[in-house]
């Protein structure tokens, strides 16, 4: 135990399934049923949006007219952290907190886009048609609520963390790049407490396009994130949500006498070749590493259901017949930049309330009794880059 | 001989550099033009410039990849710095062996990508058909056009980069927080060499749109190599620009180890968000001030011991009065003597890339031993009392640089250079 070990003292999640921790350990007891939205972006199902109640967290109505819904959704977010850490409001320990957000971009005008592409078909000057339209219709809010730095902006606006303030892109894995450079600042006396987390907003039809461009969505009908079916489509089923979390050095968090859920433990990532065994075998020596460091009976695996890097990650965690995993996309849906927080959050709880998940896929996931004393969390992104690490007791 | 700074901390040292920008490809050809006072700012030929308010850019016009959309330009662009940035430093062109950290702007598919896959769809007047389209014509091209990983991957695979590549955006900030990335993790001890790249070749129509939309470019197209004034009273905007840069840096003790050049010493880096507004800074100039003494204090220097600013200087009304307000509140009297220039008088904003852009042409200062002036100061605003090293270049004695980064989002970086150890 040391004075810079990373522990984290707020944790604030949406997904489909509800608001904040509890909701969200109350939907997953029993046999956790996804909730899902078939016909809006049919043929593709989604995990949507629960609803919310975004003055809660962002009580400006000035503030909310500035943000699409993915900035909403990390501002909202990001403050169910900072409340649950006991921060909210504090002026002076949010203008020293650090910050990473993992970011993609935010959600274009579809109304102007469209009308763009629908005149494109009558005419060649594209150009000129592109300036005409996007000159006379675009509104200047609509740039700032796409702007991938732009959600740590509002955070700072909305909530007051101005200690610093960064933002990290590159789907899946920035999400792991975020919680892996924070906790090692810390670590390293760099940095004292850090707000770190990713929201993603599926309901939007470009958030679907990006995946589509590589035939990566699951198509039709919905299936566990480890039966997702070829003949379907590329196996991805998209969700709507957001993870944040607030890591402090475990001195912070004694000096203002705050119990910690649990502590981060080493966290790896790579960009291991993607072709042949490549991923397993880089996954599999990940995986050596840290289980030799505390052998996880639990893991939470953000598997993203795309089959090559979903079959990979199946195989290197099954070589350790003695974990339990819990393959959390079955009920979110893939959350992108938000995977990784989303896993740690999850496999904080666990530690924290002493207790496992029941399996998400009772076919291929098995039930475990014990109170996990190390939990694993996975992001292994669809396409490119991936991370794991451990979550253990504070 | 130290390899420490006065914190214990190892030493940061320069080996590499490389960059281009609208004046040129390489250190020797922007050096020439930065301290002859061109301007690389062009009426805008890429792309029809009808309807639009702002015609005027500093595009980097001159690759093959000009015309090829903002995601292959940027990586083109990032190539290019890299590839100079290695050779320099005598590392490894196909296995550098370090991290990489790569500010490059947000991505999606280019318009005439989208228009392309529309033309080819049912066109049934809903998105449907373009997904439908998407999904059938599966172009690897277009796909990773939209991917936030590509550039930093496809870098990654190139070079033999170290780890998982971290591509970040601080907006008109991120070049320098690409270098305070790499500081930081060489500090702490994970390797013995890092790549920090800033790259933005995103200037398209859409880019000079929004930008129009948010009052921020100068509208004065009549003389292209005029509008960018910055501390002018008749600033009236900035100009977009692509370019990029990269800079390899290395513990100063494993540089000296192998036989490395060393270039500049990177002393401190220090940030503070502004929690005021989305694009404009808190009035009383507060958020910057306290990046740049918490770059100072990480570099354990004094105010005095600035000799030069490479200024943020955007040639906005706001940004120039208000880095003015921050660095008078920080330096005081003395901040009317102390050299500060600004790089976008002759290349623009390069946005993404601009941290790590004026981080390459600060330590040309300081090894050169010449200031690039300020140009097209030719009606200074008095309200703003500084010495802007005005239109002709200056020879000094330059061993320390302070470089500024401020950016929409509340986002302010701030870079200590010198020229040695200390």
């Amino acid at each position: 135990m040391s004075s810079t070990d990373v522990v984290i003292t707020g944790i604030g999640i949406v997904s489909s399934l509800g608001l904040g921790t509890d909701a969200h350990w109350q939907a997953l007891q029993g046999s956790p049923a996804p909730k899902l939205d078939r016909e809006r972006f049919a043929p593709y199902v989604i995990h949507p949006l629960p609803e919310i109640d975004w003055s809660v967290q962002i009580p400006r109505r000035g503030d909310q007219r500035q943000m699409e819904t993915w900035q909403r959704l990390g501002t909202y977010t990001a403050g169910l952290a900072l409340d649950d850490a006991g921060l909210k409001g504090d002026e002076e320990l949010c203008a020293t907190m650090d910050m990473i957000v993992a970011a993609g971009g935010g959600e274009r005008d579809t109304a102007v886009d469209q009308a763009i592409l629908d005149a494109s078909l009558a005419r060649n000057d594209h150009g000129v048609l592109l300036n005409e339209k996007l000159t006379t219709e675009l509104r200047p809010t609509l740039f700032l609520a796409q702007l991938s730095n732009l959600l740590a902006g509002n955070i700072s606006i909305v909530h007051k963390v101005t200690g610093s303030s960064r933002t990290f892109m590159g789907e899946d894995g920035a999400g792991v790049a975020a919680i892996e450079t924070a906790a090692a600042r810390i670590r390293a006396g760099q940095s004292t407490h850090c707000l770190v987390g990713a929201a993603f907003q599926t309901e939007h039809p470009d958030m679907l396009l990006a995946y589509e461009l590589a035939a990566y969505l699951q198509r039709g009908e919905w299936s566990p994130v480890w039966q997702r079916r070829e003949e379907l489509g590329g196996g991805i089923i998209t969700g709507s949500g957001a993870a944040f979390l607030v890591l402090e050095s475990r001195e912070h968090a004694e000096k203002r006498g705050r119990k910690a859920y649990a502590a981060i433990g080493p966290i790896l990532s790579g960009r291991a070749r993607r072709e042949g065994s490549g991923l397993k075998d880089a996954l599999g020596e990940m995986l050596d590493v840290l289980a030799g460091r505390a052998a996880p009976a639990l893991a939470i695996s953000g598997a993203s259901g795309a089959h090559a890097a979903t079959r990979a990650e199946k195989a290197a965690l099954d070589a350790y017949g003695n974990m339990a995993v819990r393959g959390f996309n079955t009920v979110t849906g893939h959350l992108k930049e938000a995977q990784f927080p989303f896993a740690v959050a999850l496999a904080a709880l666990a530690i924290h309330n002493a207790k496992a998940y029941p399996p998400f896929d009772a076919e291929n996931e098995r039930p475990l009794e014990d109170a996990p004393k190390a939990v694993l969390a996975t992001s292994v992104g669809y396409h490119c880059y991936e991370g794991m690490g451990l979550i253990v007791e504070a | 001989m130290s390899y420490t700074d006065k914190f214990g901390r190892p030493l940061v040292a320069v080996t590499g550099m490389g960059v281009v920008t609208s004046l040129g490809q390489g250190k020797r050809d922007n050096w020439a033009a930065l301290t002859g006072g061109r301007s690389g700012i062009r009426s805008i030929k890429r792309f029809p410039v009808d309807h639009l308010a702002t015609t005027i850019a500093g595009l980097v016009d001159f690759l093959p990849e000009s015309e090829q959309g903002a995601t292959a330009l940027t990586l083109a662009l990032a190539e290019l710095a890299a590839e100079e940035a290695i050779d320099e430093s005598g590392l490894s062109l196909s296995n550098f062996g370090g991290p990489l950290f790569l500010a490059a702007p947000p991505v999606e598919l280019d318009w005439r990508n989208r228009l392309a896959l529309y033309a080819r769809s049912e066109r049934s007047g809903d998105w449907r058909s373009l997904i439908e389209t998407a999904r059938k014509t599966a172009n690897r091209a277009y796909f990773d056009e939209g991917q936030f990983a590509n550039i930093a991957n496809r870098l990654a695979d190139k070079y033999g980069t170290r780890g998982l590549p971290v591509t970040l955006s601080t907006a008109c900030a991120s070049g320098a927080t690409a270098i305070q990335l790499g500081i930081e993790a060489i500090r702490r001890g994970e390797c013995d060499r890092a790549l920090a790249i800033g790259a933005d070749g995103s200037a398209t129509a859409e880019a000079l749109i929004r930008f129009s939309l948010l009052s921020a470019l100068s509208t004065q197209n009549e003389r292209p190599e005029k509008a960018s004034k910055p501390f002018s009273k008749d600033r009236d905007g900035f100009v977009l620009a692509e370019g990029s840069a990269a800079l390899v840096l290395e513990p100063l003790e494993s540089a000296r180890s192998r036989g490395a050049k060393v270039l500049a010493i990177m002393r401190g880096c220090g940030e503070k968000a502004d929690d005021f507004h989305r694009t404009r800074s808190k009035p009383d100039g507060s958020p910057a001030a306290g990046a740049v003494r918490a770059a100072l204090a990480d570099a354990g220097m004094a105010e005095e011991e600035v000799a030069y600013i490479n200024a943020h200087g955007t040639s906005t009304p706001e940004n120039d009065k208000m880095e003015h307000l921050s660095l008078s509140t920080v330096f005081g009297e003395r901040m009317r003597t102390i050299p500060i220039s600004s790089n976008k008088s002759m290349i623009g904003h390069t946005l993404s890339a601009a941290g790590a852009v004026e981080a390459v042409f600060s330590i040309m200062t300081m090894r050169e031993g010449v200031i690039p002036p300020t140009i097209n100061y030719d009606n200074p605003d008095p309200a703003i009392d500084l010495d802007v090293v005005p239109n002709v270049k200056r020879e000094a004695d330059v061993p320390t640089v302070l470089s500024n980064s401020f950016g929409f989002g509340g986002q302010n970086t701030c870079l200590v250079m010198a020229r040695e150890p200390g």
